[in-house]
């Protein structure tokens, strides 16, 4: 493998091409650990959800644990009416919180370091949030860029800067993660390549740096993940408790 | 020298970094576009089952098991309040049962005193009776025993007198004349030794 610090975001195929129509489908190493990622939710949470002791084992109490946290974090954020979409937004939690962790295990693929899955999970919860909006309060929802109190000289201002806020939703949620993930990945790589260039004699250092980035990603990708659902649950509050 | 050696590996290697890492072209490889599909393909299909299997399987059971535990811990919050009330009005009846109790031992122990004072009195007053009686017969033995004493000590000191007149005089001395002396003797002294 290269050294180049951006190889590691290579995706490249495993197994035969597949074409689905005019698409290539194939199965891909970014595939495999969205694969790995989903059944080691599947199969933590079965093993925490199986039986029902009273006293907890730890995998109970991890799973329990973390279906409190987030069901906390929504009611919190959004409040009772969010409740429907609790499912998602664990899901979408575990989901990216997985894809970060398995990220962190050396010569595994970060899912989650390229732009194009964020984006569409981000565009996906805005065109749900934005039709979840328009459901609940019809063109009432339009609301949402005319903030009350504002005086009517600067409204249009106010309802261009809303609007386009709005619209860059998606994108700075996309891209918030993306640029983390590849920006914590890259350092990483970067000063593994020093440990090996400055060689026994002065590759302490960067091998210091090395360990105490890695502390540093591992919490990254907590928050991350963490930033990703809470700004979710934000937008859905929005849509949901229509407040201008 | 070491220490020139040192610093020398260190900037040198810089010039091998363009070895460790070698230029490639491209770039950033999440700018490019050929998996893209698959990438979408596989995040929609993996991300989707993965939704619906924790919504309709995993979540609802999680959600069951702690609303089982929270309302069996609730259960047992309210089993064990309700026996704290039992016991404490368990408590109030046995405070209320050793209150009685007390009252009831302190009228037996009143009882039992007053009937033990009412004997002691009893017993007191009919010993005090006895003693009295003993006292007043032996004061009224005294009495005719002090009354006795002089007849009997003028008589004793008439014989003795009249032993005494016979033997140094040898001749029998009329009683009667001698008794005269001893009374008058008598009335003279007695007063001395009979305080009467």
């Amino acid at each position: 493998m290269a050294a180049n610090p951006m190889t590691q975001f290579e995706v490249y195929r495993i197994g035969p091409e597949i074409k689905l129509g005019a698409f290539d489908i194939s199965f891909t190493n970014a595939s495999l650990f969205m694969v790995v990622s989903s059944l080691a939710i599947l199969i933590i949470f079965n093993l925490g959800s199986k039986k029902n002791s009273m006293l907890p084992n730890k995998i109970q109490l991890l799973a329990e644990l973390s279906y409190s946290f987030i069901s906390k974090m929504i009611s919190d954020t959004a409040g009772s009416k969010a409740k429907p979409y609790f499912s998602f937004i664990f899901s979408l939690f575990m989901f990216v919180l997985f894809c970060n962790m398995f990220g962190m295990i050396p010569y595994t693929f970060t899912v989650t370091s390229h732009i194009i899955v964020t984006f569409m999970l981000a565009a996906f919860i805005f065109i749900g949030v934005t039709v979840i909006g328009f459901i609940k309060h019809g063109f009432g929802y339009l609301k949402l860029f005319v903030p009350s109190g504002v005086p009517i000289v600067l409204l249009p201002l106010i309802v261009v800067i809303e609007i386009i806020s709005y619209l860059s939703r998606p994108i700075s949620l996309s891209v918030r993660l993306f640029a983390n993930m590849m920006a914590g990945h890259t350092m990483m790589k970067v000063f593994g390549g020093f440990v090996i260039s400055l060689g026994i004699v002065g590759g302490w250092l960067p091998l210091s740096f090395s360990v105490a980035l890695t502390g540093l990603e591992i919490l990254v990708a907590f928050l991350q993940a963490y930033v990703f659902a809470i700004l979710t649950c934000i937008y859905l509050n929005d849509a949901l408790n229509l407040h201008h | 020298m070491i220490k020139k050696i040192f610093f020398q590996s260190i900037f040198f290697n810089f010039f091998f970094i363009k070895e460790v890492f070698p230029a490639e072209s491209g770039g950033m490889p999440q700018l490019n576009p050929e998996f893209w599909i698959s990438q979408i393909f596989w995040l929609t299909l993996t991300f989707g089952i993965l939704y619906v299997v924790l919504s309709k399987l995993i979540l609802p059971k999680i959600s069951a098991n702690l609303e089982l535990r929270k309302s069996q811990i609730q259960e047992n919050i309210e089993a064990a309040e309700k026996q704290r009330e039992s016991s404490v009005s368990k408590i109030k009846e046995y405070d209320d049962i050793i209150l009685k109790s007390k009252l009831q031992a302190k009228n037996i122990f009143k009882d039992a005193r007053e009937k033990v004072l009412k004997d002691i009195n009893l017993k007191k007053e009919t010993l005090d009776k006895q003693i009295d009686e003993e006292i007043k017969k032996a004061e009224q033995e005294i009495y005719v025993l002090k009354k006795k004493a002089p007849e009997k000590i003028n008589k004793i000191a008439i014989e003795t007198s009249s032993e005494i007149v016979k033997k140094l005089i040898g001749a029998d001395v009329n009683n009667s004349s001698i008794s005269a002396i001893v009374d008058d003797l008598s009335k003279k002294n007695g007063n001395k030794y009979y305080g009467n």
